[in-house]
């Protein structure tokens, strides 16, 4: 029984990694007042870019640093619409998901003629898993043991970079003076006109930020957690880290609880298939999977406390006229 | 053109904190600033003052870095500057309160204080230092506010104590404060100037815009009026008077005798009871009001804005909610507390209103000007043939009305955001007026709006009086409210403190709307 | 941007299409970039689409779907409202169609069970949007949101419906019978043999779907419930002052939207597919956004959209075939870039043109 709870549990853990580094994204962006629907497509396009990198060179970091590229690019196109065009975000975003799917699967049968996947990659393209010191000693440690060695290490490196993205963004938001402004203009962008900031200048910045984590969670999919890029592989992760986000009210701390919960709903969603739970029966996988996003529902009901959005976000900011 | 300044100049008159030559502002079509000169002396009190769009706060936009200017050369301290920014300006020693107060609301006040001035990229250390420093900016200038206090928790008048800290802190030497009273209760206005007394004894200058002739008088030492664009004149203060000031607000005496017999009014056709109005906030807004309208007469309801006159007009239309309160229109009894009726009910049974903001209430600014003319009476039969409207109708109606009311440009097809506040007013008060109510709310009737229109549009509520039927009025124009109304309620803090006849002494009524109740000075 | 400062016909002639061709001038650069050449990739896309009968049956019957979906995203948009979850509105749709078409296809005739069907599906699709648009009007839950999470929750309930209760016995596919005589609407070719639709399944549907424009336009410019939307998506706090009840417009709408989007599946499922099948709607829910911001939500500029849709749909697969480098992804990129230039960059040329304009109107006119 407790090897089967660590054994989900550890396999939340893989599975929320993707959750997590895109709710942050989305976090900083939405925090700045700009709404970003297209986690899903800049997910998309980096785990195609760290895929196909990843193959070429044979290297997991180039994978990565081509995974970030391509999610900054489409952050600053979403970027250029929203804030410089000040056009819908809403639209922007599902204009992003589209090309993400649309790009991600023409150049990849351009490129590698399998159908819109990347080739398995070569040895040194994936991002192995770390053991953390004295993980194989500890292993016949009861309990204990077995939570470090089992739960804790063994992981990639992107899963910790995952875990250790939450205390730093929530030590920038509320830390540093680029946190408070991040946080400023997402609620009173004039105040914050003002105060002599650059709201411009600062919703990029946070607009980039969100592309760099959405490029971590691309490329974790393709370069450390599979070993390659398969067709439209995000399958919907990006909405279920919206999801995430307006669950945690857009606190990083509380990001991190509603990821690992969504990510243990998918464990055990895959764990319970085709089993039946005594007294229940068997649950349809189905159920599990719109869970999250029930679940999500019913907080915006406002049945278990209230999500309210920052109060700038998605509109446009655009210097009053007197 | 630059004159030469002498050394004996130099030596006599104090070098002014800022001087404007030639600003011009245009926003497309509009010419906002024409040809703007000023000269404010350093630590006075200098007052501009002007009508709703006369480019008051344009221009002080354009000195505060938030517009550029088209033309024209700012000098700040003798030393020609260019301002392209906020930031710019902030280090130019130049502080803004604006008049909708730009402050994060779910921050606390140190955070709001802070903001652009943290100090450097740690935040911890930057509030520290920033804690230590309000503390002295609060002994030095009696500026006293809890720094841990949110916003969103405040009431109005330490919301803007704060927008004056966050000033202080940059070490504004130049103060401006645009219309800072138009939210404020008397009391809080009241503590303003004593700050701002304080700010000027500490050798401060502030630039101080507001249309309120009282405070221009109350508190600058100099003051620049402006009227449509221009700066029309400069006086000291202690050698003008409010009717030489009013005279050059508007290009003429000011006082708009507005042709009218004594009323001959008869049954009362509107009565409120006992009405009690909280807003979304919480806030008693409106307390234990009782009065009615008589059919024939023009009840006038003045006060200093804010003082709950708005939410009396919105609750008597059956925009908002009552806590208690009983309405009577032409007889019938409403229940606002336990069975309001909403707007269109209320419009059925024969009241109409003029709302206080055309933009935002009064118009969809989208639609067509044959549109907005039913809005609210879209339902009444006379505009179906069927289940459809019948457009051409309408447009027909609405061709009528444009006639009638000089609407102009004459073209029920244009954009309602396509006319001139005058005319928009016009469509507003045409669709009202022309269903012949019972009774007619009025918020605001001219504001924003230019002379011309300003005359007919009174002419047109007096007519609706003489034809016999009730009128209430609101308006933060006193004057509007002295030449218009047969009787006056004096609003302050959400209850009526006082009533008096048209011809009340001037004086009697401020007091009233000052909130100091009692006999005449 | 205030609106006004351009005359209408640039307003909504000349910038959509401008809009339009960046799209088209970028897909072509993608085009190059994977080593095809556009121009012919445009002529085999034209002749695909429209050369021949069955090529345009095939145009028309993407495109009714476009127009169901289209249709449902405008509604929304007039009265502020942003429906994004189409998607999950049409699947939920095909149910209702499922159900009439299940119910009475053994019995009667198609003509007896296409008022059901479509009652059906409108049905199944407002309840879908019920509960985001209740939400939305009385919790103030952002309407964006709650719609895209009804499309992953609708997508799961049907492949759940399907596998488990819905599917014909015995059958490994995850789908139901499929439907008799009485559950199938005419092609077009059967009806119109002179045109040579062939194979084509576009059907009678597209007659709904031109029936469904007429009373969009009706009930938005001509009726007081449409007079009612567009000032409470114009101006709410107007349309409270008119007595305008918000709560009763947001749902009102966003059912007839649901709805709209629901009867989608007529024209897939009970024209074409006559069975309820799994992910039948394929993206078209969205498609639907990109068809209501190019046609500048009203039901001209949609059928106009739609049947540009439904030809790059159609031609997009005919290019496949020819240029196996162009694979229908490509679709689904122009489809991203117009979204991109007619919704999110719809502003990108405005200024310019103002400049433009305002420079050759004389000063008077633009005093009054």
């Amino acid at each position: 029984m407790f090897e089967t709870l660590i054994l989900i549990l550890d396999s939340t853990v893989r599975l929320s990694t993707p959750l997590l580094l895109a709710c942050l994204a989305g976090l900083y962006s939405e925090r700045s007042g700009v709404v970003d629907i297209g986690l899903e497509g800049k997910m998309l396009g980096a785990a195609f870019g760290a895929g196909a990198v990843g193959y070429i060179t044979g290297s997991a970091w180039l994978g990565l640093l081509a995974g970030i590229g391509v999610a900054c690019v489409l952050a600053l196109i979403h970027g250029f619409a929203s804030i410089t065009n000040r056009g819908n975000q809403i639209v922007s975003g599902v204009a992003i998901n589209f090309l993400a799917i649309g790009l991600t699967g023409l150049l990849g049968q351009t490129w590698f003629q399998q159908g819109g996947r990347t080739p398995a990659l070569p040895d040194g393209g994936r991002f192995e898993n770390i053991n953390l010191p004295l993980a194989e000693t500890l292993s016949g440690v009861p309990v204990i043991g077995q939570i470090y060695s089992e739960l804790l290490s063994g992981h990639n490196i992107i899963v910790y970079m995952a875990f250790a993205a939450v205390p730093l963004t929530w030590w920038v938001l509320f830390r540093t003076r680029f946190g408070l402004r991040l946080r400023a203009v997402g609620e009173n962008p004039a105040a914050v006109d003002t105060a002599g900031i650059d709201v411009i200048w600062l919703r990029y910045r946070a607009v980039l930020i969100c592309g760099i984590l959405c490029g971590l969670a691309g490329a974790y999919l393709s370069i450390a957690q599979s070993s390659g890029f398969i067709k439209e592989m995000t399958a919907g992760k990006g909405f279920i880290a919206l999801a995430a986000l307006i669950f945690a009210k857009w606190r990083p701390g509380n990001a991190m609880f509603a990821c690992l919960l969504f990510g243990f709903l998918d464990a055990v969603a895959i764990r319970l298939q085709g089993q039946e739970i005594p007294g229940i029966g068997e649950v349809p996988v189905q159920f599990f999977q719109a869970l999250p996003y029930i679940l999500t529902v019913i907080l915006l009901a406002g049945f278990i406390g209230k999500a309210i959005p920052p109060k700038a976000s998605g509109i446009p900011y655009l210097k009053e006229r007197t | 053109m630059n004159k030469p300044i002498t050394t004996q100049e130099l030596e006599t008159t104090a070098q002014p904190a800022i001087e404007l030559r030639k600003i011009n502002k245009r926003f497309g079509p509009v010419h906002a600033n024409k040809d703007i000169d000023l000269l404010v002396k350093k630590g006075s009190i200098h007052g501009i003052i002007g009508e709703n769009g006369a480019g008051k706060s344009t221009l002080m936009s354009i000195l505060y870095g938030f517009y550029t200017a088209d033309e024209g050369d700012i000098l700040v301290d003798g030393k020609k500057v260019a301002i392209p920014d906020s930031k710019t300006a902030i280090s130019l020693g130049i502080g803004m309160v604006h008049q909708h107060f730009m402050l994060v609301d779910n921050f606390s006040v140190l955070e709001n204080v802070v903001l652009g001035a943290e100090g450097g990229a740690n935040l911890s250390v930057g509030l520290a230092s920033a804690r230590a420093e309000l503390k002295r900016l609060e002994d030095e200038y009696e500026l006293k506010v809890d720094p841990d206090a949110l916003i969103e928790e405040l009431p109005v008048g330490l919301q803007q104590r704060v927008e004056i800290l966050k000033a202080l802190f940059r070490g504004a030497e130049i103060l401006i404060l645009d219309e800072p009273t138009g939210v404020l209760t008397p009391a809080e206005a009241d503590h303003l100037f004593k700050i701002l007394e304080v700010l000027k004894n500490q050798g401060k200058t502030v630039l101080l815009i507001t249309h309120k002739l009282r405070e221009i008088m109350a508190i600058t030492d100099t003051v620049s009026v402006m009227r449509r664009g221009e700066m029309v004149a400069t006086r000291q203060t202690s050698e003008t008077s409010m009717s030489e000031l009013a005279e050059l607000m508007v290009g003429r005496s000011v006082l708009l005798n507005v042709d009218k017999t004594p009323a001959t009014p008869t049954n009362k056709v509107l009565e409120i009871s006992n009405l009690n109005v909280t807003d979304s906030r919480g806030v008693r807004v409106v307390k234990d009001v009782s009065f009615n309208v008589r059919a024939g007469e023009i009840v006038g309801i003045a006060g200093v804005s804010g003082n709950g006159q708005s939410e009396l007009l919105e609750t008597i239309a059956g925009i908002r909610h009552a806590d208690t309160g009983t309405l009577w229109i032409d007889g019938e009894e409403i229940d606002l507390a336990k069975n309001p009726l909403d707007p269109a009910q209320m419009r059925q049974r024969s009241l109409g209103h003029v709302p206080e903001d055309r933009h935002r209430m009064g118009l969809v600014t989208k639609f067509a000007e044959y549109e907005n003319s039913i809005l609210g009476y879209h339902n009444d039969p006379i505009y179906s043939r069927g289940l459809l409207l019948d457009i051409a109708k309408i447009k027909e109606l609405a061709s009528g009305e444009i006639e009638k009311y000089d609407i102009r440009p004459p073209n029920p097809l244009l954009k309602t955001a396509n006319f001139s506040g005058g005319n928009q007013q016009k469509i507003v008060l045409a669709r009202e007026i022309e269903r012949d109510p019972t009774v007619l709310l009025v918020g605001q009737p001219t504001r924003g709006v230019d002379i011309g229109a300003i005359e007919f549009i009174h002419k047109r509520i007096v007519e609706l009086r003489d034809a016999g039927k009730g009128i209430l009025l609101v308006s933060v124009e006193l004057d509007e409210i002295r030449s218009l109304a047969d009787r006056i309620l004096v609003m302050f803090d959400g209850k009526i403190v006082g009533e008096r006849t048209a011809d009340a002494d001037e004086g009697e009524l401020g007091l009233l709307m000052a909130g100091v109740e009692g006999e005449t000075k | 941007m205030s609106a006004g400062q351009l005359p209408r016909w640039v307003d909504y002639g000349l910038i959509p299409l401008l809009n339009l061709a960046a799209a088209f001038l970028v897909s072509g650069l993608v085009v190059v970039l994977i080593g095809e050449n556009p121009l012919d990739a445009v002529k085999v896309l034209l002749w695909g689409s429209l050369g021949y009968g069955e090529g345009f049956g095939f145009t028309l019957f993407f495109a009714t779907n476009f127009i169901f979906t289209g249709l449902a995203v405008a509604v929304a948009f007039h009265a502020g409202l942003f429906n994004i979850g189409g998607e999950g509105q049409a699947y939920l749709g095909g149910l209702g169609v499922a159900f009439a078409c299940l119910a009475l296809d053994q019995y009667v005739p198609w003509w007896v069970t296409l008022p059901f069907a479509i009652l059906g599906s409108a049905l199944m699709g407002a309840a879908w949007a019920f509960i985001p648009a209740w939400l939305q009007a009385k919790r103030g839950s952002h309407v964006v949101i709650t719609t895209i999470m009804f499309n992953f929750i609708a997508a799961s309930l049907m492949v759940y419906l399907l596998n488990n209760v819905m599917k014909k016995a015995g059958s490994m596919q995850s789908e139901t019978r499929t439907f008799e005589e009485g559950g199938r609407l005419p092609f077009l070719n059967d009806i119109f043999p002179g045109f040579g639709f062939d194979y084509a399944p576009v059907n009678l549907s597209l007659f709904v779907a031109f029936l469904a424009c007429i009373l969009v336009w009706l009930l938005i410019w001509r009726t007081k419930l449409g007079f009612e939307i567009r000032s409470f998506g114009a101006n709410p706090t107007a349309a409270v002052y008119a007595g305008i009840n918000p709560v009763r417009i947001i749902i009102v709408t966003m059912l007839i939207s649901g709805g709209l989007a629901g009867m989608m599946a007529i024209n897939e499922i009970m024209g074409s597919q006559h069975r309820l099948l799994i992910d039948y709607v394929a993206g078209y829910g969205f498609v639907g956004i990109a068809v209501a911001l190019m046609g500048r939500s009203h039901p001209v500029g949609i059928v106009l959209a739609a049947i540009l849709f439904g030809m790059l749909y159609q031609g997009g697969a005919e290019l496949s075939f020819e240029m196996p480098a162009i694979t229908r992804d490509m679709i689904v990129v122009i489809q991203g870039l117009v979204i991109l230039f007619a919704g999110a960059l719809e502003y990108l040329f405005r200024p310019a043109l103002i400049r433009l304009f305002s420079a050759g109107r004389s000063p008077a006119a633009q005093a009054a």
